[in-house]
């Protein structure tokens, strides 16, 4: 009897510490998940191209004011739009170029991430190219223009006239020697 | 402590046992370790009121007097983690080790030494976690819910704070598997699944609860170190990373959290109820179907603590209806309570009124919680003192005032003294009056829009400000009566009867003497 309940309670436990086991995996398998659930329902591809719609169309009665913005975090770049801010209208397309310069002596990988003002802004906005989908990575002292090309959908509210699309620069792992902390 | 105790146990029975220090060190009886447990939980909770008293003395007045905003921020932070995981969760657990065994007519928990592992990592923990205000940079200061990026910046402090969750992840997870086994497989032959104490069945879902939340956090607190340390980018959107990633895993946990720390109370109060009102629990089956509800419905509810943080509107919606739905079973409970009273010959013995002043104030918690459930409503009110007088509604007149009637209801099984029946009246309205004075007014503050976790305030929420802090300290006061109260009864107490208390109807009171003997029940009794 006494062994027999014994033999019970451990074969419950390795029961309930399999399980616990398996709820440890599942927060590491919420990580792909998360991702793969804001791709598929499109929640955060900031940093995928978009696809123009067919039947895109110019609103040539309004204007929307596009500031441009540019940081870095914690890496020695010079980071800048060569345009402050552009004129457009909703459904045209527009190209701004941006210019990054490595003010160290060693090869640092850097990734952008976007951001927008008003945060909705991303339901509306349609970019092509972008430096942002991909790291750049930037010899000693080098310097490079590069391109975001975009087009606003004429679907922005209509009280909307002014929009921000900024950009920030992070280092990533796996730059040259004395990385910064 | 260990030597109050270790006398009152020691000359009342002739066991063989180990005595002194080595007793509680080694022992791996279900009594002792739920009787560590408690003082633990005490201690921890003397601890974290101190911290508790720093933040409402700094907020007494506008302006920074006593805690620069860096050691604010520490307070509040570990504050919060004191209370949940070094407070509240253990003194359940001592609860469940006290009373699950005596309740289902076993002789111990199954796997007793175990059991005795799982308390003493908690003093390490604690160790970690309390050490951390000493270390270079402080202890961790970036909320207990340690969002990153403050999480993944800070200093030493915030790599104990880790370690500390970790252990005290492992210690519970332990503490689960325990109850869940000795729950099943140990019950007095005649127990069936329904006859068993509603108490014995809210911890079974809590532990049930807490071996599919634990591995999470342990999981997530786990990236957090590999973000900071080893080069990972769970959490850093450099890398590739979401922070709100993180609080989604987070909060995976940490809504079923909630209900760990709120189910064992419902069963204490589900057990008091009863016995003062002279009558059998009302719709017991309908509570054990309410109970499961609340703990399934917990798990589907998280993303209601982050509709600010950036949602899609059908997400928003969902969350919403799910959380509002958890108001039905939980609705169900208090109705049930409600009607276990009705026409029942009540009497109003201290446990009976931490009872009753659970059910209204942790109503009033529930009724804000629903409030905060609305979307439009909780993207005003977050991060507010709304939230906090919310919060603290469910969790200290909630948790911490099922924990004190459950003291006073079963600490003449405990001790085998009677606690005096005036000190544990005014410890109730002491603080019952204090505690509404403290958390009612930060309602106010709240909706006039007082943001949480700053040292200092605009000049218009001065006076409810100053309220709160005398509140609190009245409040705090109050819990030193309690623990001369503890103490008078262990040493002076008179001595308790098998069932001091005529409507109760547990295995403990209907077959134990009281003190419960060192060993209990190794004939298993017969329940009809």
């Amino acid at each position: 009897m006494v062994t027999n309940l014994s033999k019970a309670n451990v074969v419950m436990m390795k029961k309930l510490l399999v399980f616990t086991l398996i709820m440890f995996v599942f927060g590491y398998a919420l990580v792909p998940f998360y991702e793969k659930f804001c791709e598929v329902t499109g929640i955060n591809n900031l940093l995928k191209p978009d696809v123009l719609v067919k039947e895109n169309w110019v609103d040539e009665k309004r204007w929307i004011t596009v500031e441009f913005d540019a940081n870095t975090r914690g890496l020695p770049w010079q980071f800048k739009p060569l345009q402050t801010s552009a004129r457009i209208h909703p459904g045209e397309a527009i190209s701004v170029m941006y210019e990054i310069t490595n003010d160290s002596d060693r090869e640092i990988n850097g990734q952008a991430i976007p951001s927008y003002s008003p945060r909705f802004l991303d339901k509306h906005l349609k970019k092509f190219e972008c430096f942002c989908f991909t790291k750049q990575v930037l010899k000693p002292y080098e310097t490079r223009q590069m391109p975001v090309q975009f087009v606003i959908e004429p679907g922005l509210p209509p009280e909307i006239n002014t929009v921000t699309i900024s950009y920030t620069f992070f280092e990533l792992p796996g730059s040259g020697s004395v990385a910064t902390k | 402590m260990a030597a109050v105790h270790g006398d009152v146990h020691g000359h009342e029975h002739d066991d063989h046992h180990p005595s002194g220090i080595m007793r509680w060190v080694k022992t791996t009886n279900h009594k002792d370790i739920g009787t560590m447990y408690l003082w633990f939980s005490f201690a921890m909770f003397m601890v974290g009121g101190f911290l508790a008293m720093g933040i409402r003395a700094e907020l007494y007045q506008p302006g920074i007097q006593i805690l620069q905003p860096e050691l604010f921020n520490q307070f509040t932070t570990l504050h919060g983690l004191i209370m949940v995981f070094g407070a509240i969760m253990p003194a359940f657990v001592g609860f469940a080790n006290w009373q699950v065994p005596m309740m289902i007519g076993a002789p111990d928990m199954a796997f007793a030494r175990m059991n005795n592992w799982s308390f003493w990592l908690l003093p390490v923990a604690a160790t970690m976690l309390v050490g951390s205000f000493f270390v270079p940079g402080g202890a961790a200061a970036g909320g207990w819910t340690f969002y990153p990026p403050l999480s993944t910046q800070g200093g030493l402090g915030v790599d104990l704070m880790i370690f500390s969750v970790h252990v005290l992840g492992a210690s519970s997870i332990m503490g689960s598997i325990n109850i869940i086994t000795t729950i099943l497989n140990m019950r007095a032959p005649g127990m069936t699944m329904m006859k068993m104490p509603m108490f014995v069945w809210t911890w079974l879902i809590t532990a049930y609860l807490l071996v599919l939340v634990m591995p999470v956090l342990a999981g997530v607190v786990t990236m957090l170190l590999t973000d900071r340390h080893f080069g990972t980018s769970f959490f850093n959107a450099a890398g590739g990373g979401d922070p709100v990633l993180f609080q989604h895993i987070f909060w995976f946990f940490g809504h079923p959290e909630v209900y760990i720390m709120i189910l064992p109370a419902f069963g204490i109060v589900s057990e008091i109820i009863p016995t003062f009102s002279r009558k059998p629990l009302f719709g017991y089956s309908s509570m054990v179907y309410a109970t499961a509800s609340i703990a399934i419905l917990s798990c589907i509810v998280w993303a209601h603590h982050m509709f600010t943080a950036g949602m899609p509107t059908v997400g928003q919606l969902f969350f919403m209806y799910a959380t509002m739905l958890i108001a039905v079973p939980t609705g169900v409970k208090v109705f049930n309570w409600t009607a276990t009273m009705w026409r029942g010959s009540m009497t109003f013995e201290t446990p009976m009124l931490f009872a009753i002043g659970f059910i209204f104030l942790f109503v009033i918690g529930g009724f804000s919680g629903v409030i905060c459930a609305i979307v439009p409503i909780d993207i005003q009110v977050q991060d507010t003192y709304y939230v906090i007088a919310h919060f603290h509604y469910v969790l200290v007149s909630g948790a911490l005032f099922a924990l004190f009637a459950g003291v006073y209801y079963w600490i003449p099984k405990w001790t085998g003294h009677m606690y005096s029946e005036t000190l544990g009246k005014w410890h109730f309205w002491l603080s019952m009056f204090f505690f509404n004075a403290t958390f009612f007014v930060q309602h106010f503050l709240g909706l006039a829009g007082m943001p949480r976790r700053i040292p200092d305030y605009n000049l218009q929420f001065a006076d409810f400000n100053m309220i709160s802090s005398l509140g609190a300290f009245g409040f705090g006061l109050t819990q030193l009566l309690f623990l001369y109260l503890v103490i008078d009864c262990i040493r002076n107490g008179e001595k308790a009867p098998q069932s001091p208390w005529d409507g109760a109807t547990t295995l403990e009171w209907t077959h134990l003497p009281s003190p419960a003997p060192y060993h209990s029940f190794e004939t298993p009794p017969i329940v009809k």
